[in-house]
């Protein structure tokens, strides 16, 4: 197991790939990106259950659907320093003929990757399917999903939620990005949703929050929860509390850099606030 | 000319429960999805005789169709179902990104399809459908005529990999193919040789078309039959022989010209060889409340339509 130094070390790694790879192509998700990044660390360097290589069934294996699909710089950069492709293949995030499409998608078959996202809303869903096959197939490994908080505004989670609990979809860990902010500006402006811990526990989901979203221990301590309170007839929601654009100064704080690309300077800020610890690709 | 006896009026949605019930004593990865029309597609003994591989989701498809392309993930074939306008138009983008474009092995199941749900009317009339899915990137289409071919063709894709729409229906119609017959999807069936006019003939037409042939004979129209049960991949090769002796066609279906079989054929055509067509299709509309009969009568879907189209397109031959 790693320490948290070493964790911490995978973040800015991580952080340099996100900002290096949206830089590369000017387009793309740094904010989100940056805000997860201790949260994707965790999962696959320390929570989930993996096997070597990758099959698409992913029997005896945990598994995890990622459903805002736009953050796919921090997915593409763990996936990479986990093993499932090469670390250089970074270099074609966005670009033609690249597997690293702007959202996610099993169509090139990159290594890694189950499920199409980008249109939001539909990951809660395919998790949902997968971790009910778990059952079927006698398979008692977990399903973990995240979701952006904006994204709650598409009516599909709200029909696979009331389906989880209504059928004790207990393998299931549902992550909620409440980082606050989408495009038009905050959650609260565009369309305030109240409490989300309330409408989620309300449904019949047993919720548990992680306030230091960008904590590596504090992530790995609530992550370790939510697993313990699995296998108890309740879905497991988490809510991760975040902050768009974490570990870059000036992407933080607002919604400013949820889809925008730093300039050459801007780059040289955000790498300089970031060390390479594991080489860059 | 070869003719064709009805055993008896049966609806093409119970041949899907027929074979959605034999899938399940042989396929053990079969699980059927059900968006509260559990009785309505037929789904009564598939639920009974296996209830753990039954997933009522509620009315909620877009979660249905999420859900069955994440059952995929751990080797699960999933039948998706509810009427054909819930199965498609509702949830368009669930399938295109997470069914389609993920290329997941999911069969999504559409009964009540086109005007001969009647007296519903047209919030439920879905002429649409063939088009929205075959435009689709690796989707496969298929619409069985009769009771016997949907049930043979609900099997037969649980052994193919990949997305698949079937479409059938809510009335009861001839059954006139053979029973337990093989469905090989994407190849045409003859089911009368002619030399003066092709009529392509897909879902309830087909019967239809065959009631057109003989009247077509007894005024000394040789017309040849073609059963067109799977719209994408369309059998080119079995279209343009029988266009290369015939040099005119006719398409019939219960679907909108625009996106349907006929469409699908004219741009086969086109492109290989030009021949005057006529569509026996509805005309860019929506559907209205009736009986299945006043309304293929009154939207020109039925054997006369398909007559009256076969003159026209002789006289322009």
């Amino acid at each position: 197991m790693p320490n948290t130094k070493q964790l911490e070390d995978f973040v800015s790694q991580v952080r340099r790939d996100i900002v290096r790879q949206v830089h590369g192509v000017s387009s793309g998700h740094p904010g989100g990106s940056l805000g997860c990044a201790e949260f994707f660390v965790a999962l696959y360097q320390e929570v989930m259950k993996r096997k070597k290589g990758f099959d698409m069934d992913g029997k005896d294996e945990d598994l995890f659907f990622l459903s805002n699909g736009h953050i796919s710089p921090v997915f593409y950069s763990v996936l990479a320093r986990s093993g499932y492709f090469p670390v250089e293949e970074l270099n074609t995030f966005r670009k033609i003929d690249s597997r690293l499409q702007g959202h996610p998608t099993t169509h090139e078959g990159l290594p890694g990757i189950r499920i199409a996202s980008g249109s939001l809303g539909q990951g809660m869903s395919v998790a949902l399917g997968a971790a009910q096959a778990k059952k079927l197939n006698g398979d008692d490994n977990l399903v973990y999903s995240l979701h952006g908080d904006g994204e709650l505004q598409e009516g599909q989670n709200w029909e696979a939620i009331l389906y989880a609990a209504g059928n004790n979809v207990d393998n299931l860990i549902a992550t909620i990005d409440l980082n606050g902010q989408q495009i038009d500006g905050s959650t609260d402006d565009v369309l305030n949703m109240g409490s989300v811990r309330a409408k989620f526990e309300a449904f019949g989901w047993d919720v548990l929050d992680i306030e230091k979203g960008n904590d590596i221990e504090a992530i790995i301590a609530g992550l370790n929860e939510a697993k313990s309170r699995t296998g108890k007839g309740k879905p497991v929601c988490i809510l991760l509390h975040t902050i768009m654009g974490h570990g870059v100064d000036f992407m933080m704080d607002g919604h400013a850099w949820h889809g925008k690309a730093p300039n050459d300077e801007q780059l040289e800020k955000a790498l300089a606030q970031n060390s390479e610890t594991l080489g860059d690709y | 000319m070869k003719k064709f006896t009805n055993s008896g009026n049966i609806d093409t949605r119970s041949g899907f429960g027929a074979g959605m019930d034999e899938l399940g004593k042989t396929h053990e990865n079969v699980v059927a999805l059900c968006a509260d029309l559990t009785g309505s597609l037929k789904l009564n003994d598939f639920a009974k005789n296996h209830p753990e591989r039954f997933f009522q989701t509620g009315i909620a498809e877009a979660n249905m169709i999420g859900m069955a392309a994440g059952m995929t993930i751990g080797g699960k074939i999933p039948y998706a179902t509810s009427f054909a306008n819930f199965a498609t138009g509702r949830v368009y983008d669930q399938i295109r990104q997470s069914v389609a474009y993920s290329n997941k092995n999911v069969k999504i199941c559409a009964s009540h399809a086109g005007l001969t749900l009647g007296e519903d009317g047209a919030t439920h009339q879905i002429l649409e459908d063939l088009g929205l899915m075959k435009m689709l990137p690796g989707m496969t289409v298929i619409n069985p005529c009769d009771f016997n071919q949907t049930k043979a063709a609900t099997m037969a894709i649980a052994d193919y990999e990949g997305p698949v729409y079937l479409r059938f229906g809510r009335p009861s119609v001839p059954n006139f193919t053979e029973a337990d017959g093989k469905f090989e999807i994407g190849k045409a069936l003859h089911l009368v040789e002619g030399s003066d006019v092709t009529i392509l003939a897909t879902g309830h037409l087909v019967w239809h078309a065959l009631e057109a042939a003989e009247e077509l004979e007894e005024k000394g129209i040789s017309a040849e039959v073609i059963n067109i049960h799977t719209i994408k991949p369309l059998d080119d090769e079995a279209i343009l022989n029988s266009i290369k002796k015939t040099r005119c066609v006719v398409t019939c279906e219960e679907h909108n010209y625009l996106g349907g079989l006929g469409e699908s054929v004219s741009g086969l055509l086109a492109k290989n060889d030009p021949v005057y067509q006529e569509f026996v299709a509805t005309n860019d509309t929506f559907g209205e409340s009736g009986t299945p009969a006043q309304l293929m009568e009154k939207y020109g879907l039925n054997t006369k339509s398909i007559v009256e189209a076969v003159n026209k397109v002789l006289a322009k031959k």
